[in-house]
């Protein structure tokens, strides 16, 4: 599986064998408005579905991030956290957030493909 | 009660702008551009603000006036010159602040702008102050738009001549295509720039001649970080019912006559923190990383005692970097202080820095 799958919470992520790279939805990046702050889980941490996995800020607001499967964090991408504004501009792709080893791909059978995520996005 | 929206919540909505509700009217936070462009553009060319939501308070009467509005205003109304603004407030008996506020004298008496989260209880408070002798009007029929940025004096000179000769914190009457309008030489984005006053029928034509010359719309949001990086107070959040003046480092909004001879609410309490009974002191607040210290973050002294609390924070666009406002113990008060602030538990340093963030030159 390369597709990309979605979260409720507005996380992507797309599996590479047994590890996985997650980052915040198109939809999310423009819901937020200017990324002006980015704090990422430490290397090493072991994170749970649904679990508060980093924070971003906006001029206007804080918000936690979430990672939609549990695992172990292998790589945090510090680009985002010395340019913020990176997650506004290429969410889905360079700005992703970290990557982790999957602790079980079960969990990923509850996430939505790219067409679910769109029409949940509109209504949400 | 039902949300309310300006004489230009349509033209807002063509320009794409995403709302907030702010003081119980809906009010676009940003347009398409987003906040931070919104800034630099103000920063760099001209903005243009709707501030309808403000109360545009008037009140009638001559030097008799003068005398009741200095009883709960501290400024000088008695030397204060024709179409001059002062920044001061609406004080209270403890010498509290129950709004900041802009006086202008006018022909036939004072023009008063207001929050518009205080306007109604405002209202209450002066017309309880200045009785049935005084006429007193909220006006509702007109609208407030601000044009602030290096380019609003060339836009608004070329649609209304003689707007280039205000000083600053002046105004006047104008003529527009028949209309009377009232033009201050003011702001709250640290930029040069100008209050316009008009009817609610025009303001929407008179917006889009301005975008059509090049100011662009800005929103609320970039308001908020311009007025931060200027170093300027936001009611509720950095003054209050319970911060005195003097305590928000405000003293200078107080005349230097009405200092030395009260004869205002809270006068007591007043004399005492200028006489040094001072307990703490807002000032500006430099993160020294990223982090950005939100309303209500906790401030330690190094030693890690509670020394004060942020009450604005954000990223400042101009600055480039993380930038506060907050109250701390008068000792901590001092430019150049080391001091740590508190954000989701972990501890970070930051110093207190003098007022403002960014500074521009005024036109005087």
């Amino acid at each position: 599986m390369n597709e990309m799958k979605f979260s409720k919470k507005h996380e992507w992520i797309k599996l590479d064998g047994d590890s996985a790279t997650i980052g915040i939805t198109k939809h999310a990046a423009e819901m937020l408005g200017d990324i002006v702050f980015v704090e990422l889980p430490e290397n090493g941490s072991s994170v749970e579905k649904d679990g508060n996995a980093g924070v971003v800020e906006s001029t206007k607001a804080a918000s936690d991030i979430y990672t939609p499967v549990s695992g172990q964090i292998i790589e945090c991408n510090q680009s985002i956290v010395d340019d913020p504004s990176k997650v506004n501009s290429d969410p889905e792709n360079d700005a992703w957030f970290f990557k982790l080893k999957i602790k079980d791909k079960s969990e990923l059978n509850s996430l939505m493909n790219k067409e679910e995520y769109d029409k949940f996005a509109k209504e949400n | 009660m039902e949300i309310q929206k300006t004489a230009l919540y349509e033209y807002h909505k063509n320009l794409g702008a995403k709302f907030v509700p702010f003081a119980g009217y809906q009010m676009p936070v940003q347009y398409t551009a987003g906040i931070i462009e919104e800034h630099k553009l103000t920063r760099s060319k001209a903005g243009l603000f709707d501030v309808s939501h403000m109360g545009q308070l008037f009140a009638e009467g001559g030097s008799e006036l003068s005398i009741e509005l200095e009883k709960i205003i501290p400024i000088d109304l008695k030397k204060i010159n024709l179409n001059q603004s002062k920044y001061s407030f609406l004080i209270n008996d403890t010498g509290g602040i129950y709004d900041d506020l802009i006086v202008t004298k006018v022909k036939k008496g004072f023009s008063i702008i207001l929050n518009a989260a205080r306007k109604e209880n405002d209202y209450k408070i002066i017309k309880k102050a200045l009785g049935d002798k005084f006429k007193l009007k909220l006006y509702k029929e007109l609208s407030l738009i601000a044009l602030q940025g290096p380019k609003a004096e060339e836009i608004l000179e070329n649609l209304i001549k003689g707007v280039s000769l205000l000083k600053f914190m002046n105004g006047n009457s104008f003529s527009y295509n028949g209309n009377e309008i009232y033009i201050t030489r003011s702001g709250y984005t640290g930029e040069d720039g100008f209050e316009i006053s008009l009817s609610n029928k025009i303001v929407e034509s008179f917006a889009k001649i301005l975008l059509s010359k090049g100011a662009q719309p800005i929103g609320l949001g970039a308001r908020d970080t311009l007025r931060l990086e200027a170093g300027l107070c936001l009611y509720g959040h950095d003054i209050n019912e319970t911060t005195t003046p003097i305590e928000a480092n405000l003293k200078w909004a107080i005349s230097k006559r009405r200092r030395e001879e009260g004869g205002f609410l809270g006068y007591k309490i007043i004399k005492s923190n200028i006489n040094g009974h001072l307990s703490r002191l807002r000032v500006g607040i430099k993160p020294s990383g990223k982090i950005i210290a939100r309303e209500g973050t906790k401030i330690f002294s190094l030693d890690e005692n509670v020394i004060g609390l942020i009450t604005s924070g954000t990223f400042g666009p101009s600055v480039n970097g993380s930038i506060a406002m907050g109250y701390v113990k008068y000792d901590f008060a001092k430019p150049g202080t080391n001091i740590l602030l508190e954000v989701r538990g972990k501890k970070y340093q930051a110093s207190v820095i003098k007022l403002p963030f960014y500074k521009k030159k005024y036109v005087r």
